[in-house]
């Protein structure tokens, strides 16, 4: 069995690397196994606007980059893969990147949560050849032509805003007659010329062979059937928990947001294991209140691990 | 970047890609794209690992849009692997080690 270490933080957002910050300025040594999708949802925006210490605005992997930054200079130790499997049987914790096993007496889960797909059997075929999920990768590839983002929340209008550099129009499509999107991203949005509504629309199909030439929507109130010539669609209709490899293990709800049993705590349905960020969150879901429960994350860790020191101490005595 | 990674430009393209005698990986990024940045390590590591058996090439499709039309790349990464000359698979999107080196079992094998 490999050497026990006191924590392994799993995911590098916001909540993960703020909880490595904490637990290693408290000497706990924190190993963070990052994930090939190191920096979180963060590493696909532009700027983030409202993290406070930024009055200019930051951009995302930028802000992300200081964030490891600083839990580096404290000894934070980082694993560059994903996690493969994990063991919450029995303590130590076991937790598996790879061949490598880790074992810890506490661990933090901050896996994080990652763009839900419409689900169409079109979307799959054309990903990457027309259908995209991120607007500051992709948007590049279409200059000068119409495309169209489905959602109505943040992200869904940011998406717009940024894509409105490149694109000759901008259609949001959107299942309700009103969006979800913060006031001031919505004032953005009504105000751009290159940006167009479609309320209570959805999206039955993708057509197009190799690229996508058309989207097939529905209006929800009529039931009627429309085409809308583009050659892009990007998707933005929420996020689900990233939380496959803990199922059978920790208690989650119906759509896989871990459960954290009391109030104003972190601690999950197993002694020693804690969650922050969007992982069992999904009423907030911001950089700064992922940040925050992180910091919770590595305290209760810290408490949590000293109790049983003592608690194995005593028993020893005993 | 190693030295088992090559660059290749639209000037280059065919005469890299379409002469090479084993199967070529390339991976079309850009330097704006995150995604494309946290899987450069992992290719550089199967590109060591897997060397003579597949080889890894990038493309910047900032510089060299006619590659990246000529193959529909809409997207970034996309990595495009290469047979004869001919596009043989293509993933889509950022993609751990594990998962790439069973997606492209069939070259390294």
């Amino acid at each position: 069995m490999p050497e026990t270490r006191e924590l392994v933080i799993v995911g590098s957002g916001p909540a993960g690397l703020t909880a490595a910050v904490y637990a290693a300025r408290a000497n706990l040594h924190p190993v963070v196994v990052e994930g090939i999708a190191a920096g979180g949802q963060l590493m696909l925006t532009t700027d983030v606007e409202n993290y406070p210490g930024f009055p200019e605005g930051i951009l995302g992997p930028e802000l992300m980059g200081k964030f490891r930054e600083q839990a580096a200079r404290f000894g934070a130790e980082f694993v560059t893969a994903d996690v493969d499997r994990v063991d919450f049987s029995g303590s130590p914790y076991g937790i598996w990147v790879g061949d490598t096993e880790y074992r810890a007496r506490a661990v933090i889960v901050s896996t994080g949560a990652s763009a839900r797909m419409l689900g169409l059997e079109s979307e799959s075929r054309l990903l990457g050849q027309g259908v995209s999920t991120c607007a500051t990768c992709d948007g590049f590839f279409y200059r000068e032509k119409p495309i169209a983002v489905v959602g109505g929340g943040d992200s869904a209008i940011e998406e717009a805003l940024f894509l409105t550099k490149f694109a000759t129009k901008v259609t949001v499509l959107h299942r309700r007659d009103e969006l979800r999107a913060s006031k001031i991203m919505q004032e953005r949005a009504f105000a751009n010329a290159k940006i167009e509504f479609r309320w209570n629309s959805v999206v039955e199909d993708i057509v197009g062979n190799g690229c996508v030439e058309a989207l097939k929507l529905r209006d929800t109130v009529t039931g009627e059937v429309s085409e809308l010539e583009v050659a892009g669609l990007f998707v933005a209709i929420g996020h689900d928990p990233n939380t496959k490899l803990f199922e059978g293990q920790l208690d989650m709800d119906a759509n896989g947001y871990l459960l954290l049993p009391s109030a104003g705590s972190t601690r999950t349905s197993v002694e020693g294991v804690f969650a922050a960020g969007d992982v069992a969150d999904h009423v907030f879901r911001q950089a700064i209140t992922a940040a925050g429960t992180g910091c919770m994350a590595a305290i209760e860790s810290e408490r949590w691990l000293e109790a049983k020191a003592h608690a194995e101490v005593a028993a020893q005595a005993g | 970047m190693a030295d088992d990674i090559q660059t290749v430009t639209d000037a280059t393209f065919d005469e890299t890609v379409g002469g090479a005698e084993i199967a070529v990986l390339v991976d079309f990024w850009a330097e704006w794209c995150g995604p494309c940045k946290m899987i450069a390590p992992t290719l550089e590591e199967i590109a060591v690992e897997h060397r003579g058996k597949l080889a890894i090439a990038k493309l910047n499709v900032d510089n060299n849009p006619e590659t990246a039309r000529r193959y529909d790349v809409m997207s970034i990464p996309t990595l495009l692997v290469f047979k004869g000359g001919e596009p043989v698979k293509r993933l889509v999107g950022a993609k751990g080690k594990g998962q790439l080196l069973q997606d492209l079992a069939e070259f390294i094998a």
